[in-house]
């Protein structure tokens, strides 16, 4: 008896499992998205090789969202997100610190850094560790410009800075690397994305890998890919960072987050980041 | 005043007479709802954009009426006819008495 009821039991267990997976039967796939009639983004594409039969279809977050959201982000004027791109361009051009410069004195305009957000998280030999494009802004800002005070990981300013410096890269293609000396830091992050987190014993993967397309509550979950930070929400009404969705995820796993900046969110956000190559920048995008 | 009011407008720059044009305006403004109150418990003053008007060549197109329900940078779109050359004038009314405008012109053929 007790052995039927464990087999129960095992065979009960099998079906839930083989009932999870994959749901895109809500999703319409195969639309294009075009940024202000003349930027292409690329929001289905190949999975790279080091995601061989865990996804067989890389989607952008875009692919999730309702008509009415994907359409906010197919027009400058419509995506709330610009509106921070030009508190960031105003900033681009603000004397901070105390040597005097901007960075336009340096950068020239923020075109001229249009290559930085695809290829970020990437190791700086320098420092000898990988750096987000936020830890390159509070780079600049202190051993360049002499600010006491930098921005803060995850503050407005930041989130602002980084939402221009995505802005003109939209359209190019991700392509962060994941071997040479990044290849310890993303093998943290892969290994942090398969680790079940909090009461709720979560993983990434087990939402955004397993589950993509199915409902969570009323919300469809995505990939969870990282190409369209920073990300304008509606939810919040501003754009919001790499690492603060990442601490959104874990707490809501009921588990005790990573800091953002924290060495383990920044292998993590390379690992994501390296899960997404093939799509293009999207930030800032437009999501829920 | 509050910080970072910045208004914008996007008007067709030509159309036939008598066509049905798309206007839309957005204003970055905090519309904070006066309704919340900071982390002391002191409650936040009510500070909103409280009107918007647009006007195609002095006469008027909408008068919009703002209460705190709407959100942060109110975005507004509408459809006006036009029948002649000129320029739609939006003003926008903040509670603190400020005045926000801007003008986009538009040529009739």
């Amino acid at each position: 008896m007790t052995r039927k009821s464990l087999l129960g039991g095992v065979s009960a267990a099998v079906f839930a499992f083989a009932a999870a997976g994959v749901g895109l039967a809500d999703i319409r796939t195969g639309d294009s998205l075009v940024i202000n009639g003349e930027i292409p983004i690329v929001t289905e594409t190949e999975p790279a090789a080091h995601l061989e039969g865990a996804l067989s279809t890389v989607y952008s977050g875009w692919v999730f969202r309702t008509d009415e959201t994907r359409a906010m982000q197919a027009d400058d004027f419509d995506n709330p997100g610009m509106l921070y791109v030009e508190q960031g361009i105003d900033a681009f051009n603000t004397v901070m610190g105390s040597e005097g410069n901007s960075c336009a004195s340096c950068h020239e305009n923020p075109e001229s850094l249009a290559n930085v957000r695809p290829s970020y998280p990437q190791w700086d030999a320098e420092h000898g560790m990988v750096q987000t494009v936020e830890m390159q802004v509070i780079e600049c800002q202190t051993e360049r410009m002499g600010m006491e005070e930098p921005y803060g990981y995850d503050s407005q300013q930041m989130r602002n800075m980084v939402a221009l410096i995505a802005s003109v890269a939209r359209g190019q293609t991700v392509d962060v690397a994941i071997d040479g000396p990044a290849a310890d830091a993303w093998e943290l992050g892969r290994e942090i994305y398969y680790t079940a987190y909090g009461q709720m014993e979560l993983s990434c993967a087990h939402c955004h890998e397993q589950n993509y397309g199915n409902l969570i509550r009323a919300d469809h979950l995505s990939q969870g890919q990282v190409n369209g930070f920073p990300t304008y929400r509606l939810k919040n009404a501003n754009i919001v960072s790499v690492h603060n969705r990442f601490r959104g995820c874990i707490r809501d796993t009921r588990g005790e987050p990573y800091g953002i900046g924290s060495p383990e969110f920044v292998a993590l956000e390379l690992y994501v980041a390296s899960r997404g190559n093939g799509l293009t920048v999207e930030g800032p995008a437009v999501r829920n | 005043m509050a910080e970072n009011v910045v208004p914008r407008v996007r008007v067709p720059r030509d159309a036939s007479a008598g066509d049905s044009v798309s206007v839309r305006t957005l204003i970055s403004h905090p519309m904070e709802s006066g309704l919340r109150r900071d982390g002391d418990g002191n409650p936040i003053p009510r500070q909103i954009i409280n009107r918007f008007t647009c006007a195609f060549n002095g006469e008027m197109v909408v008068d919009v009426e703002i209460h705190p329900g709407v959100s942060t940078n109110p975005y507004f779109q509408f459809d006006a006819v036009v029948n002649e050359t000129g320029s739609f004038e939006f003003t926008w009314y903040d509670d603190d008495g400020s005045v926000y405008t801007e003008t986009a012109d538009i040529t009739v053929a």
